[in-house]
Order: C-alpha cells, then sequence, then structure tokens
C-alpha cells in the first residue's frame, strides 16, 4: 500500500515537473519574442504557438544521439540523468498546499536546499565527460558559481526559518495566512531585503542570465552540454526549469504567503471550508479537498509569476563576466546575506512586539502604493503613445506608420 | 519482508557496489562519480534510519560541497584529459588479501560478539531524534543522554555541572575550527611564486637568486 | 540468515565501506585518489554512529551528534587536503604521491 501511495505521488511529481517544463518552455520563447518585439512562436498549434513545445520535443527525439569520440562514455551518459534528479528529487518535499506533499519532513527547507546542491554534480560530470574544454570550461565556471551562490541563498533562506522558528515549509506557509501583511516579506526589513537577495542568488543557482556564464554562447559555444543532443540535451533543459519552479516555490512559501490568497480577513482556505462544510468536530472531508484545490491553484501561479519574473530579467539583462558574477556573489550578496541574518535575529530578539505590526502595515503599504503608482505610470505611458499597432505584419515594416493605423486611445 | 528492509538491501547493495568500484576503477573523475553514489547512498541510509538532518547535511555538505572541491582539486591538478596511474597486479594482490583479512576479521567481530539493539527497534522513523532535539542539544539545553555514562567524566556529573556534558562547547570548538581551516586553505592554496624545479627552465639573467616579489609574473614554462 | 534489517546489517556495510576506503589509502598513487578513500573510511564510521543511534535508544541524540561532528570535520579535513595537493602540485607538477620523498633521509 505504501509503495503504490509513493508510486502514485512520484508519478504526479514527474508530470507536474514535465508538464511545467512543457509550458515554460513556450512561455520563455513568447516572452522573449515579446521583449525583443517580435511574436514568437505562432505557427504550431494556432494563433499563439500553443504546441510549439510538443514540435520541439518530437524534434529532440528523434534527432542523432552523439556522443563524441573523446567522451568519457559513463560520465557522459550520466550528466543528464544526475541533474535531472538533483532538481526532481527537490519536489518530494515541496507542498503544494496544505498538507499535500509527497513527504512530510520537519527539516523540508533543508532537504530541498541539500538536494538541489547535488544538481552541480551532473553538470560537472557532463562538462568533462564531454571531453571538449568549451564544455570542460562550463563545467567549472557552473561548479564555482553553484558553489559559492549557495552560500548567500542558504542565509536568506534561514532569516524567514528564524522568524517562523521552523524549517518545515508546510507550517511556515500557514503562518502566513490571512491579509498580504502578514506574509514574510514585508515583516521585518530584514526579510524584505532578504527576499530580494534570495531571488538573485536562486536566478544565479539555476544559471539563469544574467548569471548564465555556465552556457554563455558568445565566448563558451553553449557551455557544458556543447556536444549533447536530443533526449540528454532535453534532461538538462527539464531540470533546468525544474529547478526554476522549485527556487521559486521555496520562494513563494517563505516570503510570499505559500497559498494564502493575501486578501485580508480570508484565513487558510482548507481549514475554513472544512470546518464550514462540516462541523469543527467533525471537519468536512469534501471540504478540505475543495479548500485545497484552490491552495494549489493560488501556489502554482504565484511560482508561475516568479518564473515569469526569471524569465523577464533574462531577456532584459545583458550577462555579467565570470569575475563579475564572482564578485557579485563573495563582495556582496555574501556579506549582504550575513548582515540580514544577523538583523533578524537581533530584532525577533530586540524589538518589541508593539513595534513588529504596525510597521508590517507600514512596510505593505508602502510597496502596494508604489506598485500601484507604478502602473499608474505605466499605464499612462502607454496611453500616450500616438499608435497601437495590431498584426504581426507591420513589426517588420519600419517606416513611417501609414495614418489609417494611427489611433487615439 | 518489510519495504524498509527492501529499501535497505537496495540502498546498501548501491552503497558497497559504488564504493568497490571507487576502489577498483583506475580514472579519477570516474572514482569522483562512483563516489557521489557512495555518498548518496550512504544519505539514503540516513533517511531510512530516520535520520533526516544528519541525512541532508551528508547531501549539502559531503556531496554539495566537499566533492565538488574534490572535482575541482582533480581538474586543478589533471595534466591528460583522463587522469590515469596503473598499479601493478602484485600490489592489487597485496591489496586484495589485505582487504579480504581486514574484512573477516570486522565482520567476524560483528557477528561473534552479535551486537542487538536495545528494545524491539524496527527501521522506520517514528523513534528517532529529530531536528528540534538536536538543536537542543547543540544548544546546551539538552543533556547528554539521561542514562548515557561518558567516559571520563565523573558519575554524578549531571548534578554537579548541568551544562558539562552539552554539546554547546564542541559545537562551538567546530565552527572556530572551520574558520580556521578556511583561514589555513585560503593561505596553503593561494597561488604564489614559485621556485622552478630544474636549472633549465631558471631565466637567464641572474634574478633568480633575489626572493619572489609579490605582484610579478611567473615565469613561463611553470605552468601547465 | 534473518532478513529482516537489524543493526549487524549496518555494522556490516560499515565494515564494508571502511576497508574499501583503507584499501583505496594504500593502493592509490593520486593524492587525491587518497583523500577519497579518506572520506570512505569516515563515511563508515558515520553510518555506524547513525546505526547505533537508531538502534540504542540511550544514543540517539549523540549518535546523530557525531555523526554531525564526522561530516563537518571531514569537510574542514578534504579542504585542507585540497590545499596541500595544489601546493604539491604546484612544487612537483604531479599529484603522484610517490614524489614526495624530499624529506627522505
Amino acid at each position: 500500500m505504501d509503495l503504490v501511495l509513493a508510486i502514485v505521488e512520484a508519478l504526479l511529481l514527474v508530470t507536474f515537473v514535465a508538464g511545467s517544463a512543457v509550458f515554460f518552455i513556450w512561455l520563455e520563447r513568447k516572452v522573449a519574442g515579446r521583449i525583443q518585439d517580435r511574436l514568437g512562436p505562432t505557427r504550431v498549434g494556432g494563433r499563439f504557438g500553443w504546441l510549439q513545445t510538443i514540435a520541439d520535443g518530437i524534434k529532440l527525439l528523434v534527432k542523432e544521439d552523439l556522443i563524441p569520440a573523446d567522451a568519457d562514455p559513463m560520465l557522459f551518459r550520466l550528466g543528464p540523468y544526475i541533474a535531472f534528479c538533483g532538481a526532481f528529487t527537490a519536489y518530494l518535499a515541496l507542498p503544494f498546499a496544505n498538507g499535500w506533499v509527497a513527504k512530510p519532513l520537519s527539516i523540508a527547507i533543508f532537504f530541498m536546499l541539500a538536494v538541489m546542491s547535488t544538481e552541480v554534480f551532473g553538470i560537472i560530470l557532463a562538462g568533462y565527460g564531454s571531453g571538449s574544454k568549451w564544455a570542460l570550461f562550463g563545467g567549472m565556471r557552473e561548479a564555482a558559481q553553484m558553489v559559492s551562490y549557495e552560500v548567500p541563498m542558504a542565509l536568506c533562506v534561514l532569516v524567514p526559518v528564524i522568524v517562523a522558528g521552523s524549517m518545515d515549509l508546510n507550517y511556515i506557509s500557514n503562518l502566513q495566512a490571512g491579509g498580504i501583511w502578514n506574509w514574510y516579506v514585508f515583516h521585518d526589513p530584514f526579510t524584505f531585503l532578504a527576499f530580494w537577495t534570495y531571488f538573485t542568488c536562486a536566478t544565479a543557482q539555476c544559471k539563469r542570465a544574467p548569471f548564465d556564464l555556465a552556457e554563455a554562447e558568445s565566448e563558451l559555444v553553449a557551455g557544458f552540454h556543447t556536444e549533447y543532443s536530443g533526449l540528454r540535451w532535453s534532461f538538462f533543459f527539464m531540470a533546468e526549469y525544474g529547478a526554476m519552479f522549485a527556487v521559486s516555490g521555496i520562494a513563494v512559501l517563505l516570503f510570499l504567503g505559500g497559498w494564502s490568497t493575501g486578501l485580508p480577513f480570508v484565513p487558510e482556505l482548507s481549514s475554513t471550508f472544512a470546518t464550514w462544510l462540516g462541523s469543527a468536530e467533525e471537519p468536512s472531508w469534501l471540504g478540505w479537498v475543495i479548500g485545497n484545490v484552490i491552495n494549489v491553484v493560488v501556489f502554482i501561479v504565484k511560482g508561475w509569476l516568479l518564473v515569469f519574473v526569471q524569465m523577464w530579467v533574462r531577456w532584459t539583462l545583458p550577462r555579467l563576466r565570470i569575475d563579475q558574477v564572482m564578485m557579485t556573489c563573495l563582495k556582496y550578496l555574501l556579506p549582504i546575506s550575513c548582515v540580514l541574518l544577523l538583523g533578524v535575529s537581533v530584532w525577533q530578539l530586540a524589538v518589541s512586539p508593539w513595534v513588529e505590526p504596525y510597521f508590517r502595515y507600514a512596510l505593505c503599504g508602502v510597496c502596494l502604493a508604489l506598485f500601484a503608482w507604478m502602473a499608474w505610470k505605466v499605464w499612462t505611458t502607454r496611453s500616450r503613445l500616438p499608435v497601437t499597432v495590431t498584426g504581426a505584419t507591420n513589426l517588420w515594416n519600419r517606416g513611417p506608420i501609414p495614418p489609417e493605423l494611427v489611433q487615439k486611445s | 519482508m518489510a519495504l524498509t528492509d527492501v529499501l535497505f538491501y537496495l540502498l546498501a547493495a548501491m552503497t558497497g557496489i559504488c564504493a568497490l568500484a571507487v576502489v577498483v576503477t583506475q580514472n579519477i573523475v570516474r572514482a569522483a562519480a562512483w563516489l557521489l553514489f557512495t555518498l548518496a547512498g550512504v544519505s539514503g541510509l540516513f533517511f531510512l534510519l530516520g535520520a533526516d538532518f544528519v541525512g541532508a547535511t551528508q547531501l549539502l555538505v559531503y556531496v554539495g560541497g566537499t566533492l565538488v572541491l574534490v572535482v575541482f582539486g582533480v581538474m586543478l591538478t589533471a595534466q591528460s584529459p583522463f587522469v590515469n596511474m596503473r598499479i601493478s597486479a602484485a600490489e592489487w594482490g597485496i591489496a586484495l588479501a589485505v582487504g579480504l583479512v581486514l574484512y573477516g576479521v570486522l565482520a567476524a567481530s560483528f557477528l561473534i560478539s552479535n551486537p542487538k539493539g536495545v528494545g524491539d527497534a524496527q527501521l522506520g522513523r517514528e523513534e528517532m531524534a529529530d531536528s528540534i532535539l538536536l538543536g537542543q542539544a547543540l544548544l546546551g539545553q539538552w543533556q547528554a543522554s539521561p542514562q548515557g555514562t561518558m567516559s571520563g567524566l565523573p558519575a554524578d556529573i549531571h548534578l554537579r555541572n548541568r551544562l558539562a556534558v552539552s554539546y554547546l562547547l564542541p559545537f562551538e570548538i567546530v565552527s572556530v575550527h572551520l574558520l580556521v581551516v578556511l583561514i589555513g586553505a585560503a593561505y596553503l592554496a593561494r597561488a604564489k611564486r614559485r621556485r622552478l624545479a630544474g636549472p633549465a627552465s631558471l631565466p637567464v639573467d641572474g634574478t633568480d637568486v633575489s626572493p619572489p616579489v609579490d605582484g610579478q609574473e611567473q615565469p613561463l614554462g611553470a605552468q601547465t | 540468515m534473518n532478513l529482516a534489517v537489524g543493526l549487524h546489517h549496518f555494522l556490516l556495510l560499515g565494515a564494508l565501506l571502511f576497508v574499501c576506503g583503507a584499501v583505496c589509502m594504500a593502493t592509490k598513487r593520486n593524492a587525491i585518489g587518497i583523500l577519497m578513500g579518506v572520506e570512505l573510511v569516515l563515511n563508515a564510521a558515520t553510518i555506524n554512529f547513525v546505526a547505533f543511534a537508531r538502534y540504542n535508544p540511550i544514543f540517539q541524540v549523540e549518535g546523530q551528534i557525531f555523526a554531525l561532528f564526522v561530516i563537518v570535520l571531514a569537510a574542514a579535513e578534504a579542504a585542507i587536503a585540497l590545499a596541500i595537493v595544489l601546493n604539491f602540485y604546484n612544487n612537483h607538477l604531479t599529484v603522484d604521491v610517490d614524489t614526495a620523498e624530499e624529506l627522505k633521509g
């Protein structure tokens, strides 16, 4: 019985990781296209190119599977699977809703960090086993970068852990139920800064641009996966997109309220629904499930938003140099995260509970006001633009806009 | 057999076979890959034993840190793409004999003394001390286990000094030790201007007798 | 033999890892290979600690804490050993430990 349950859970997780990778690859191409003033995929699967990833996948499946003559065949074959296992195993401890987690662990966040740190090994082995100097350079860069960024990332994770007093992600998330001001990102100045520091480190940990030195195509052809093709290559990308959602999920659970909707006066949904449909003594099973399904949707949407931000950053910022990457980590992020860790300890010990709620409301209010102001600026700027261009053809025609296309809005 | 027993045999087979492969293989990077599976198998055994925190620490520190460092070392010191260092058949024979004898002695001592666990402990995760208890022990709020006696300490130490057998002091010593190691390793491994091995590669202008000056470039031919 | 897993199964596995590590230290010429042997030996000890912690409730805290100390100190040992190996490589352009004979009398 345990075995069947374990297999079902593992299959669900694999489906989720693979499915979200399919979605993310499509999203990445769309986002990249839009940011670069293109349309992205439009041909396969209707107007928005929904089936583009499937087409890519079929192409990868039928590609020739090549192992270079100079490669070490065993290490070359092992690399992608180790990388994917590292990214996938982290999902075992990631709760998707209240109590919906494959393996409830009291040290869930520590486990996730530990497992994700093994992903680097697949990349080192791939880089070394390829027998190519580009791949070796990429693997070495990746190893140096990941081992360095792990440290500030773990220190930033400790900040909300200190606030919550637990490493259980489920528990931490439930502590942030209720209004948006209960989210740990607004808890105190240190958690607020820790969120941004964590997200920077997590982007680097997933080797996403601007930190994608391991696959810097302008210098290293394609970095550690230069010699890979076909299915093995796609495993690296499954690992990358899996890790992107995993670190985003950690950020959501630790800082952004987990599955809490952020609406004021709405408590944790699953237990509320359970007592609502049933009674306090006999909570309804159906209500619990309904509440948790809403929780899952809220959590996944939040995670996807953070993944979207990672893509947005990738296609907006230029790539750093390798020495700049290491300097960012060792000279800036590491001291910042140490200060944050000390600061949050002092805050928890010294600042009285009288100050805390007011600060929380104030920070939350300031952030929301700032966000509203920015949204307003974006909206008004957009409406002052003289033209709204619709249709694909005009994107390529950069001459003066014909007057019949100019619309006042 | 329960599921946990099957899992134990699988993990133990993986750990043992990969440990043997570490010894047998001649390629040092492959040895690192086998060591990776050994360490991962050991951490799996820790999870099976219910020691979640130790298992995760094993993964984070050993696999994600130490082993990456070792592979770094391999790559920094590799001259050929795949480093091989052969040893002779006679040496293999001696090693095999010594290894078998050593394992025989150890196994015989276990099986003869036949250590049994106290109580009816089964594999599973209910009875192991969790991370909270470990944290309390490291903070000094938890004494050494109630019935346990520490060798070298008087028997009534609990009555006299509550903190004497907690793990706060070792914890602090380990952290200071790590700091010392950090500084020491950085000092040892920093790029030094090195004296060259043979006179053939010395600079011809006779400046080689002067002590090395910081910031000066290394002479060519020294680096591979 | 009883198939239900008991303490001696873990001890036998630990012994196997210990012997592998010892043989690895004795046979490898590569200094980093020797380091890997040390890691195996330390892991054997860690398995024993955690197994004792599991099967003897008196040591349930001690076993895990000693295992943690072993892991942490092994990391420190690897860092120092690698620094020494790199220094050795800088001086001798090899990691073959047989060439370390400068202090031979």
